[in-house]
């Protein structure tokens, strides 16, 4: 057993064009830099000097990790990450 | 191209007027690899802003999930302006983040003309593209 990430349309280039790969970790920290291993530049692309960057949504199974303490949330084998990018933008 | 029925875009211009001042967001879902826009689905503005928009992080979840199982995609992606043109800043350009969807703006700052435009936004390249309504496109 793994950790299924989900990956969204924009970030498949990091992944060979995957939709979903597996990963492991105790935490979400853990497993975005067991990810960017084998598939290079993920994690810049998802964290930044202060945590998870603003405008994109990681949810573990059916929470947004921010409630669930961010890099820090744990993760464990069986449980299912979803990265989308925020919809976002405005007149400013 | 992006070829939007009527009633299509008459449903986003109700929602941009309802929202004004704050600005309306949301997408029309179509079929996967299909370039026709066909459920239309408001979004909630999590930021309530006349400037500013962003869908709610937990709505847009529950929507994603809902497309991937119905194997459809955001073919249109909209949101409105309440004071300026309908045409992307800066802002729209840094975060568009689907380069195959169709992004339309509304701009309600006038209350009585329409002002509605297609883009796509590619690596922070704005094109703007033509909107054409299927019953006036020439029978195949």
């Amino acid at each position: 057993m793994a950790i299924e990430v989900r990956i969204p349309t924009i970030l498949r280039n990091y992944t060979g064009g995957a939709k979903a790969v597996e990963g492991s970790g105790d935490t979400l920290d853990g497993l975005i830099a067991d990810l960017d291993e084998r598939y290079s530049g993920l994690r810049e692309r998802l964290v930044d000097d202060s945590g998870l960057r603003r405008f994109v949504n990681v949810y573990l199974n059916d929470e947004d990790v921010r409630f669930l303490g961010g890099l820090e949330a744990p993760v464990k084998d069986g449980d299912t990450v979803t990265v989308l990018p925020a919809v976002a933008g405005g007149a400013r | 191209m992006l070829t939007l029925p009527g009633e299509l875009r008459a449903a986003i211009i109700a929602h941009a007027r309802a929202d004004h001042p704050d600005e309306a967001c949301g997408i029309i879902a179509g079929p996967a690899g299909s370039d026709r826009p066909q459920r239309f689905i408001p979004m909630i503005n999590a930021e309530r802003s006349p400037t500013f928009y962003r869908f709610d992080s937990m709505e847009q979840l529950r929507v994603w999930r809902e497309m991937d199982d119905a194997d459809e995609e955001p073919v249109v992606i909209y949101h409105s302006h309440t004071a300026t043109e309908a045409y992307p800043s800066r802002t729209d350009v840094a975060y568009a983040s689907e380069p195959e969807a169709h992004y339309v703006l509304v701009s309600t700052r006038d209350p009585d003309e329409v002002e509605f435009r297609s883009f796509r936004i590619v690596d922070g390249v704005v094109t703007e593209e033509e909107v054409r309504d299927p019953v006036d496109a020439a029978p195949e």
